[in-house]
């Protein structure tokens, strides 16, 4: 009568069978192993999930990239999901994930720029010599957009270390040496500073000597405009963010990726607390509880001496009631776009965001947020100082305040060049960069950078400034000025800046995404089609989401429109 | 007024209301936008990234996407000017040179190429991107990225609205992907094949596999899912007679979304096992053993095939004989959770009218008895006080004893929306889940110990002064009694009986009592326990003493397995009941019951599921008729119910396949699979919603309820009803449940929610604002103690099994295991430990093991689970080759007379080697 109770009575099945089962959970598991790795390297950091980016660059920093393993056991630390992790991961040039079986990249990486500065003063030539003369196997080479030191190109990086003026020889000479750290120029401490006047403004802020109100009236008063390349008025902005109910955040846009400018770099490298006694004047001036710094990555130095410098006026007291956060970007220019900056200071993948809402109503993590540049800051206590009319009765040609050109190429001295708004290119060349570079004519420029087009020395008289080349088709920007000779062809200086907008894209939007694809494609060809260019062109101007991909075509345009010769 | 916003599109003068889209104002215009990346499904997020609905805004710089801008006020918007137009039709011009050709696509009807014809955009002057592979490493879906537009649809149905997280963008610009977790191949990610991306796919990257997609269907029948008692409403799509496929439709409970099994798992009724004759044992066939084992490909060697005419009449010949000889309680039927309410009203009238006991019971016996016993001592109705959905008004979610992302993944879904809007949500089980990452609070008890961490709760709850006094005083009875009770029981000493730390108890007891809406949601782990009907009452304690009911966003919700195991139960399919939850033992009910019916019925309450089993062993019962039921798997220690089935003089079972429960049949009777048949269903949320049916049964197949009344005239009912809608019709002449709720509403509502107010009102989501349906109106706090589960582990049996369901299977593998898709997705029995405890054992992941208890012993292999707990092993009971119930313990709940599935002390062996299938 039993049934056999100590023996197994196998019986038949209604499935067919045909595959084995899974002899774990569904896709890929946590290796414990991994898992304890990540948790000593994170060791009691929090696992919020603005932080994805920051223990991204720990674990790649630590193990020289991003293995599989080690990102299961992240996003199962951070109770993300793999796909969440994996998204942000491979969005950011810096990381380099590698998957289970794969080759990890060489321990050490050098990073040659590309972008136009540096390929005008032979960055391919020198890309292939260290290229050829280094063992793939212990050195990885790249190529890489902008890292923002265009008055001193060509430029490399090695590891964190950057070699200006590049040759095959001086880059292969510190790669031998191991010259892998980030170079630290001298620059104007905490203790400097504030002995020469630093921190009054602020402090006169902090304990009520200084009233808000005039503050924000002096800031509308000098007209000191976004120097980020929008040109909104600063105190305007300070205004808009105030009146929106708290809490309230700043978020300070250090993402200088524009190729050609370098001044945000330039200054703080040089005095670092006056653009951070700015921000804090700034987060007084819009009661913001915290402050983000997000600084690109391809500035490690400065990141080494903003979180020094930030810990000193935080030990003074200076910073009461106002976090300060110093984040890295990790290699993406669409951060510089001030919602994509956000998304990546929230540890996600730098798309930017539609509009409305404007960041100043909803911005980092939905809260209403100011977001200012690094050198707009930088003017706020020289203008409270020295009051508004210093400022804004700078200028020449109808410009109003003063501007800090970014000026690279074909000049005898390029370089951040501090000269009133409204100057001329010819003006700039004569007077600041001691003329044209020894056998070089003037033919063409940059105004701002990649994105604000490209105009013939024939239209060289432009004041540069915010609303004076737009009826050209450009911008000024971010100032960024890079001046092109006689012996520059246009026709793959545009193709270099389309390639740039093509790797740049953060791909969200179809006009941008496949419109700056398909244009490389078409710039490639021998013989360019005007017309579906031209047609591609508007289209991505008037329907892409953010100015990366409504500017994108500027460049394109106007070589087409002035420079028909470079064409055939 | 005031919160109008006006302003003109295309000349007219339009308003908007707060919140409405320019795209949305349009289509209610009747001017059509194209649009892509933006889907008009329910909670899909407009994301405004394929700028194929541009349109231009009077005074702005650029051109604005339809789908995600809001008007404001004087607005003048141009959706048909040159500008607009020019541009929409160069972003489609974009999007054509990356596609295949049509003819070739994966679905030339896919919205990418109806917008491409209306704009006159079906080429493209750009050179094309590379082509990237096709992936049809997936046994469902196939994806085919050359068809990809990077509209991200699939990224929010899978991160959004499944919450399911396996899709993702990754790389950036023109590189930018569709992945599965780290760019897997789909079907080795961790996808659970809900399908949602397919069914939000706009071009056909995504689609089901084997090229379903691109036929065309000849008809399209609105219906309901038969699978868990979640209820999505699903559409099938029919071509030929045979479901082509399936889409989720808009039903109240499932919002267009489905589950694997939903979606994917509609062609075991086109299976070659399909039973479509009439079955008698044959007069030759071996005696019936409990350890039988036959073919069900191949039934003839037991059975020979009859007429209706004669199977019938041998059917119920032999029912009426015991009948006859006995005093009626000789015989017993087990109806169907899986049926229709009006064949489960049938079934046990049948029984109780026809065999004349009210032995009649159903699986809801061996799932949420004890919670129903609660329930219905404590606060006077058995199911659920608020539905699933209204977590979305809840800031604080418990999970008690509940795997929702496995047993209703649909209902999951609308928890982990609910974490996303902000929602906290607390799981307390022992056995961790994918839901556990979305948790805030993860509580991974001792198994067995729900009371003491129940109680310790409460505890917290009284002594901290957090309980809602005012509350309490009007709408309850019996706290102080509670609060005494509740003394001893403080989270120290609790702590090392359910293994939780004092201050983690402490935490959730606050969080809990302070939020403002919190609900409670529980399943098996609760209910199948001997102290399960104490488990249920401790929730409903602790929701009363906090005040958490009768409001939006709180409740309780037990939730309920089976597709219909509410219906069934509201229908009368249990022994103590008539329908509606009416006493069987109370004579004025059995005076009305008597009228209605026109027979005579037994006051006495008839047996459970466990106690009929043990009435055949003890000859008590000597004959039964099981429709649609498959004891000889779902029950506890089934070597004892097959050892009673084999014991049984005749056995009628009504079935669509050769169950195992069948192999002990003496007759079997084919009848229709869920896709054949009209009939109503009732979910877990109380929702009654219409089940169409979408194709012909095969040939000699008949419908359920057509049996059940051949039957019922066969031993001597007259029963003439032509069909269930008039079966529906007498139901509510019984059922106050159903009142304001007819046929006729259904078909056209397709769902109503009981009770309902009026036949124009909704029905009510959330019940018992103003007391309870007791006799002094108020809920009755009953104290309990700690019982220890009923077989401990000791030296011989050192570990806990514990049994459940995984997501691709369902109930005992009949109609799943016979689908092709969830089939290959979980093909073979398996049984789950920690990895560590694996490495204790010396087993490793993929190894023949055996799992053995006193009552029996199974082969399978180990699957390694990192949310099992050390000690622990858990089975499915889907597998007939190693089914995990020849282990179960069947000791019971006194109240609700469930067995402990959840508990029994059991040993895990590696199987020697020589015995060893070599994993795949």
């Amino acid at each position: 009568m039993t049934v056999a109770k100590k023996a197994v009575r196998k019986f038949g099945h209604p499935g067919k069978g045909r595959r084995g089962a899974r002899y774990e959970g569904k896709g890929r598991q946590v290796n414990g192993e991994a898992l304890g790795e990540i948790q000593a390297l994170l060791g009691d950091r929090p696992r919020r999930r603005d932080l994805l980016i920051e223990h991204l660059h720990l674990i790649q920093d630590s193990h020289g990239h991003l293995s599989a393993r080690h990102l299961a056991a992240l996003a199962h630390d951070m109770k993300l999901s793999m796909a969440e992790v994996y998204e942000v991961a491979t969005f950011y040039a810096h990381f380099d994930v590698v998957a289970e079986g794969d080759k990890a990249p060489a321990p050490l990486t050098i990073r040659v720029c590309d972008s136009l500065s540096c390929e005008m003063q032979g960055a391919e030539a020198l890309y292939d010599a260290v290229s050829k003369r280094l063992d793939s196997c212990v050195v990885r080479i790249v190529r890489a957009p902008c890292m923002g030191r265009c008055e001193c190109a060509p430029v490399a990086e090695i590891g964190h270390h950057h070699i200006t003026n590049a040759t095959p020889e001086s880059v292969l000479a510190a790669a031998d040496d191991g010259q892998t750290e980030p170079l630290i120029p001298p620059y104007v401490g905490f203790d400097e500073y504030e002995k020469n006047g630093g921190y009054h403004v602020l402090r006169a802020c902090l304990n009520g000597d200084r009233d808000i109100e005039e503050i924000i009236a002096t800031m509308e008063a000098s007209e000191l405009r976004g120097l980020g390349g929008a040109g909104f008025p600063t105190g305007r902005k300070w205004s808009f963010v105030r009146a929106e109910s708290g809490p309230r955040l700043l978020a300070v846009n250090g993402d200088e990726g524009e190729p050609g400018t370098f001044k945000d770099r330039y200054y703080m490298e040089r005095d670092p607390h006056r653009f951070l006694e700015g921000m804090l004047i700034a987060a007084r001036a819009v009661e913001a509880e915290e402050c983000f710094i997000y600084l690109r990555d391809e500035y490690p130095g400065l990141h080494h001496v903003l979180a020094d410098e930030i810990s000193k006026l935080e030990a003074a007291g200076l910073s009461e009631g106002t976090k300060i956060t110093l984040r890295r970007g990790a290699g993406a220019y669409i951060c510089g776009e001030e919602s994509a900056m956000l998304e990546s200071l929230e540890g996600k993948r730098g798309e930017p965001r539609h509009k409305p809402p404007f960041p100043s109503q909803v911005g980092l993590f939905g809260r209403p947020t100011l977001i200012n540049n690094v050198e707009t800051l930088y003017w706020v206590r020289d203008i409270i100082e020295r009051g508004a009319e210093w400022f804004a009765g700078e200028g020449r040609n109808g410009g109003k305040g003063l501007r800090s050109y970014s000026v690279s190429g074909r000049v005898c001295e390029p370089g951040v060049k501090l000269a009133p708004a409204g100057i001329t290119v010819k003006e700039l060349i004569q007077e600041y960069c001691g003329g044209m570079a020894e056998g070089h004519e003037f033919k063409a420029y940059l105004p701002g950078g990649a994105s604000g087009g490209i105009l013939p020395a024939s239209k060289g008289d432009i004041p540069l400034d915010f609303g004076t080349l737009e009826k050209e088709g450009c911008f000024i920007g971010s100032a960024a000025v890079i001046i092109l000779s006689d012996q520059d062809n246009m026709r793959d200086a545009a193709l270099n800046l389309m390639r740039f907008f093509e790797y740049e894209s953060c791909g969200q939007c179809t006009p941008c995404r496949a419109g700056t694809e398909k244009a490389v494609k078409l710039m490639s060809a021998p013989n360019w089609d005007h017309s579906l260019l031209q047609d591609l062109s508007k289209t991505m101007m008037d329907a892409s989401i953010c100015g990366l991909g409504q500017a994108a075509p500027n460049p394109l345009l106007t070589v087409l429109k002035h420079f028909p010769e470079d064409l055939t | 007024m005031s919160d109008k916003i006006n302003f003109t599109l295309d000349d007219k003068a339009l308003e908007a209301s707060a919140g409405e889209t320019i795209w949305q104002c349009a289509e209610r215009a009747g001017i059509e936008i194209p649009h892509l990346c933006y889907s008009k499904a329910p909670d899909y997020r407009a994301d405004g990234n394929c700028r194929v609905c541009m349109v231009e805004i009077e005074g702005e710089r650029v051109l604005a996407a339809s789908c995600i801008r809001q008007p404001s006020e004087g607005m003048v918007i141009n959706s048909a000017n040159e500008r607009a137009t020019t541009a929409r039709k160069m972003v489609m011009e974009l999007l054509v040179a990356d596609q295949p050709p049509r003819e070739s696509s994966h679905d030339p009807n896919s919205e990418l190429w109806h917008w491409a014809e209306q704009m006159g955009q079906t080429e493209s002057r750009f050179p094309a991107r590379q082509t990237p592979t096709a992936d049809n490493s997936h046994t469902a879906m196939a994806v085919n990225l050359d068809a990809c537009i990077h509209c991200t649809r699939c990224v929010r149905a899978c991160r959004e609205v499944q919450v399911n997280d396996v899709i993702g963008m990754a790389g950036r610009g023109a590189n930018n992907k569709i992945i599965f977790d780290f760019d897997d191949a789909m079907g080795d990610s961790s996808c659970v094949a809900c399908g949602e991306c397919v069914q939000a796919c706009p071009t056909g990257a995504l689609m089901p596999a084997g090229g379903v997609g691109k036929i065309q269907a000849d008809e399209q029948v609105a219906s309901v899912c038969p699978y868990c008692g979640v209820g999505c409403q699903l559409t099938f799509n029919v071509k030929d007679n045979k479901i082509l496929s399936v889409e989720g439709r808009d039903g109240p409970a499932n919002s267009e979304r489905l589950c694997v099994k939903g979606r994917f798992g509609f062609d075991y009724i086109n299976h070659s096992h399909r039973l479509t004759k009439p079955l008698i044992r044959r007069d030759d066939a071996p005696p019936k053993t409990g350890d039988m084992d036959i073919d069900p490909a191949n039934p003839l060697t037991h059975f020979r095939e009859a007429s209706w005419e004669e199977a019938l009449d041998v059917a119920a010949a032999g029912l009426k004989k015991i009948r006859d000889g006995a005093d009626g309680k000789a015989l017993a039927g087990f109806g169907s959770a899986k049926g229709s309410n009006e064949e489960a009203y049938l079934f046990q009238k049948l029984v109780r009218a026809g065999f004349g006991s009210n032995n009649v019971d159903h699986c809801t016996r061996l799932c949420h008895a004890s919670s129903v016993a609660a329930l219905l001592e404590t606060i006077g109705s058995g199911a659920v006080t608020a539905s699933f959905n209204e977590a979305r008004n809840s800031d604080v979610i418990i999970v008690i004893g509940a795997h929702p992302t496995s047993n209703h993944p649909v209902a999951a879904t609308f928890l982990k929306n609910a974490v996303k809007r902000g929602a906290q949500l607390v799981i307390i089980d022992p056995r961790g889940s994918s839901l556990s990452r979305h948790a805030s609070h993860s509580l991974q008890f001792t198994p067995g110990r729900d009371v003491a961490l129940l109680n310790a709760m409460m505890h917290v709850i009284v002594s901290e002064d957090l309980y809602d006094k005012e509350y309490i005083l009007s709408h309850t009875e019996g706290f102080e009694q509670l609060r005494d009770h509740l003394k001893n029981f403080t989270p120290e000493e609790m702590a090392p009986i359910c293994g939780i730390e004092p201050d983690k108890l402490r935490e959730v007891a606050r969080l809990y009592a302070n939020a403002d809406a919190a609900i409670i949601f529980w399943g098996m782990g609760v209910s199948q326990h001997i102290h399960g009907t104490d488990n249920a009452r401790c929730l409903i304690s602790l929701a009363l003493m906090s005040g958490q009911t009768g409001r939006p966003g709180t409740g309780l919700h037990p939730l309920r397995g089976q597709n219909n195991v509410q219906g069934a139960s509201d229908a009368g399919l249990i022994p103590m009941f008539y329908p509606n939850y009416q006493s069987v033992s109370d004579s004025a009910i059995q005076n009305d019951f008597e009228k209605l019916w026109n027979a005579q019925l037994d006051p006495e309450r008839g047996l459970t599921v466990v106690e009929i089993m043990d009435a055949v062993h003890s000859g008590d019962i000597r004959g039964m008729y099981i429709m649609g039921e498959n004891p000889a798997m779902s029950d506890p220690n089934t070597n004892h119910v097959r050892e009673a089935f084999a014991k049984l003089e005749h056995l009628v079972v009504q079935e669509i396949f050769l169950t195992e429960t069948a192999f002990f049949a003496d007759v079997i009777l084919p009848a229709t699979a869920w896709p054949e048949k009209d009939g109503t269903v009732t979910n877990t949320n109380r929702q009654i919603q219409m089940g169409r049916k979408a194709v012909d049964a095969p040939d000699g197949v008949m419908p359920d309820w057509w049996i059940i009344q051949q039957l019922a005239q066969r031993i001597g009912l007259d029963w003439n009803y032509a069909h269930p809608s008039d079966v529906f019709a007498e139901m509510k002449q019984c059922m106050s449940s159903f009142d304001n709720i007819s046929w006729a509403r259904l078909e056209s509502e397709s769902a109503v929610t009981y009770p309902c107010d009026s036949e124009t009102a909704p029905g009510n989501d959330v019940l018992f604002s103003d007391g309870f349906p007791t006799p002094s109106r108020r809920g009755k706090f009953v104290p309990a103690d700690i019982i220890p589960p009923d077989e401990m582990p000791d030296a011989e049996y050192p570990m806990v099994l514990s049994t459940g369901r995984q997501l691709e299977h369902w109930h005992t593998g009949a109609m799943t295991r016979r689908s092709q898709i969830l089939d290959n997705l979980e093909p073979e029995a398996v049984a789950h430990l920690a990895p560590n405890e694996m490495a204790r054992l010396g087993i490793k992941p993929g190894d023949a093991i055996e799992v053995a208890t006193r009552r029996g012993r199974i082969a399978l292999k180990a699957r390694a689970d990192t949310g099992i707990p050390k000690g622990v092993v858990f089975v499915p009971f889907c597998y007939a080759e190693a089914s995990a119930n020849m282990l179960t313990n069947p000791a019971l709940d006194p109240v609700g007379k469930i067995p402990e599935f959840k508990y029994c002390a059991a040993k895990v062996e590696k199987q020697q080697a020589q015995q060893q299938n070599k994993p795949l």
